[in-house]
């Protein structure tokens, strides 16, 4: 999706998402998590980007490697930096209390992010950091208003400005909606490749919130098509002890 | 097959011989196997409707099986569960798979007992001589509410935490005692680790000892009075000169067939659940429940999960909390008088009038939607809605001794209608 389709649509969605209660500007993503190569890309953005702050403690490391396609070697030279072991869970060695004091919270744990939040969540989440000098990491988020996390990924993304009109409902109230983004600073990334870095990092939490997921549809097909064939035979023996019975 | 045919010595199989007879001289097996089994004769005119009882016996096995396996794994700590959920999740072999099954099974076990209860609404199975069967059944609804509800702290998810806090705490509205109660059953002024011990040992032990047994007596009193069938007719007043039932047939190996039908049929839905949609849009596997109980954040919107809906949109339809605490169970425990309150001369809807048949379908209309109205927030016209449906639900209740006395009924047949 282009990045101007996207304003067009979210221009669309003001009225929707204050219906909701703030909580709207969701853009839906849908991504693919039998793409490997999206996969060990979001894996590397989610080491150099987020697992500063953020763990993913349930995650172990060889697992993770096994089901992205890496071997050891390319495990450890490009995914593990401070002396792990390849059976270690993905944690950090940031104090939760003292990053409270840091942040106002502490980051949370993402192992399961996309599962609580959603994907579209996340996708959006990242993409909607906009310039607010009133906030002490000067960025605030559309999706997360008042977001305690500052906007790591601005040397990709660069900097935008949120641009808001008043809009007044039926019952005469006017509000302030949100209307479209506006570059202020461009990155290092043009939009379309943010995009894809973006859904990149969506597809590896997917994975890492459920990494049974692709396994679990596999055998799925295989149950179903067994009891399938197996109903057939039940229905037949059932019509042939029943044939006598009027 | 006799044993005199055959020379000493010689092979015998068969029931009469061997170590078949050795067991039915120590222990009652062939008895019992003919008495519950092969000679146990149940109407041949059962429809599909009269599958979802085995298919609930199908889901507690499979509940007290993979439950078994979960729990060793599981640590019932609140520094622990939620950790411990997602070590079966991603470290235990198999062990999502025992997961995804036990939460499926929770959700489908309220699917085929609602049926099921639907079923005797339909046809008056509960109606004399069955009202001990109805009684027991409803022991176990009440049994298996339960066992739901200790259940879905352990995960100690958000929405395991806030809605256990919620449940609870509505045993405060009572007067006097409320307060106190509430205490004496979380163990802890809040929800705490001890109240995840307590619910956890109520959960594995407690609750499925009495539901077990609740089981055996609901089967052992539909044994005692026989199957109703879609006519209401009872075969055992119409038997041949061998004693048995004209109409029925053994439930084995004739039900058995049609169960086992029924039985794959459960399973590819249960499969396609477990394996394509385990957390069914958020209604089985809730997504708040994905992040850990957290005691100083409610979350935004706190609802039960889907089969508990019902009662909860009553809850909240009175806006007095010990008068929605009183409606709310007695929306449960009226179903009890059920057997005392139908008056019709007939069993079967199929022969009622248009009063029970209207009756029935605004019943089931009303707690789909007490249902539906009970996962939103109770605002507005959704309240206003609440309460009508709570008024309709009750009345299919309370009206009935009228409407089943004053509805016309037309002739039951004197043998059950079959077409085979």
């Amino acid at each position: 999706m282009g990045r101007k389709l996207i304003i067009c649509w979210l221009a669309l969605i003001p009225g929707l998402a204050s219906a909701a209660g703030g909580a709207g500007y969701l853009q839906p993503v849908d991504v693919d998590i039998s793409n490997e190569a999206a996969l060990q890309r979001g894996s590397k953005y989610f080491v150099n980007y987020c697992l500063g702050c953020h763990s993913a403690k349930y995650v172990r490391y060889n697992r993770l490697a096994l089901d992205l396609g890496l071997t050891e070697e390319q495990l450890t030279d490009n995914l593990m930096f401070t002396g792990e072991r390849p059976f270690d869970t993905m944690d950090i060695s940031m104090p939760a209390q003292e990053a409270a004091n840091w942040f106002g919270r502490t980051p949370p744990d993402l192992s399961l992010v996309a599962r609580a939040r959603g994907e579209s969540w996340i996708y959006s989440f990242l993409k909607s950091f906009y310039l607010d000098p009133s906030k002490p990491t000067g960025a605030n988020n559309l999706v997360l208003s008042g977001a305690s996390m500052p906007h790591v990924l601005w040397e990709l993304q660069g900097t935008q400005r949120a641009i808001f009109r008043e809009e007044i409902d039926s019952e005469g109230n006017s509000h302030e909606v949100f209307d479209r983004f506006e570059i202020v600073s461009p990155g290092s990334m043009d939009a379309t490749q943010y995009d894809t870095m973006v859904r990149d990092l969506v597809t590896f939490l997917s994975y890492i919130g459920e990494p049974v997921q692709l396994e679990r549809r596999a055998l799925g097909i295989k149950v179903i098509l067994f009891l399938l064939v197996f109903l057939l035979f039940a229905i037949l023996l059932k019509k042939e002890i029943w044939k006598d019975v009027h | 097959m006799s044993n005199s045919t055959h020379e000493a010595g010689a092979a015998v199989t068969g029931r009469q011989s061997g170590f078949y007879a050795w067991i039915n001289k120590r222990f009652p097996l062939d008895r019992m196997l003919k008495e519950h089994v092969t000679e146990y004769y149940a109407p041949k005119n059962l429809n599909w409707w009269y599958v979802f009882g085995f298919l609930s016996m199908l889901v507690l096995v499979i509940q007290l099986v993979t439950g078994i396996f979960l729990t060793m794994s599981y640590k019932p700590a609140a520094a622990d569960a939620f950790a411990s959920v997602e070590y079966i999740m991603r470290d235990v072999e198999w062990g999502w798979l025992l997961r995804y099954m036990h939460s499926t099974g929770a959700s489908l076990f309220f699917v085929v007992v609602y049926i099921h209860m639907f079923r005797a609404l339909m046809y008056g199975s509960y109606r004399s001589p069955r009202e001990l069967l109805w009684v027991f059944g409803m022991f176990i609804y009440l049994a298996l509410s339960a066992e739901a509800f200790f259940g879905y702290l352990l995960p100690w998810g958000q929405m395991s935490y806030w809605g256990a806090q919620v449940i609870v705490s509505l045993a405060g509205a009572i007067p006097m005692v409320g307060e106190s109660l509430v205490e004496w059953v979380r163990g802890d002024f809040f929800i705490s680790d001890i109240t995840l011990n307590r619910f956890f040992a109520l959960h594995v032990i407690a609750v499925p000892l009495v539901l077990i047994g609740l089981v055996v007596v609901h089967i052992l009193a539909l044994h005692q009075v026989g199957s109703n069938n879609p006519d209401g007719v009872e075969i055992k007043e119409k038997k041949g000169p061998d004693g048995k039932p004209l109409d029925g047939v053994p439930f084995h190996p004739y039900d058995t067939a049609k169960d086992l039908v029924a039985m794959i049929v459960f399973l590819i839905v249960f499969s396609a659940i477990v394996f394509f949609a385990p957390e069914m849009g958020g209604y089985f596997l809730e997504h708040a429940n994905f992040e850990p109980a957290d005691p100083l954040k409610t979350p935004e919107h706190i609802a039960p999960v889907w089969y508990f809906t019902p009662f909860y949109a009553v809850l909240r339809a009175v806006p007095d909390k010990l008068g929605g605490v009183i409606l709310m169970g007695g929306a449960m425990l009226i179903l009890f008088f059920l057997p005392w309150l139908d008056r019709s001369p007939v069993k079967s809807l199929r022969y009622r009038g248009w009063m029970s048949k209207t009756a029935l379908a605004a019943f089931v209309v009303s707690f789909v939607a007490l249902g539906f109205l009970g996962t939103q927030p109770a605002t507005g016209m959704y309240t206003i809605l609440a309460r009508v449906f709570t008024v309709i639900y009750f009345g299919y209740f309370l009206l009935m001794p009228l409407y089943t006395k004053y509805d016309a009924v037309k002739p039951v047949p004197e043998r059950v209608s079959h077409h085979g």
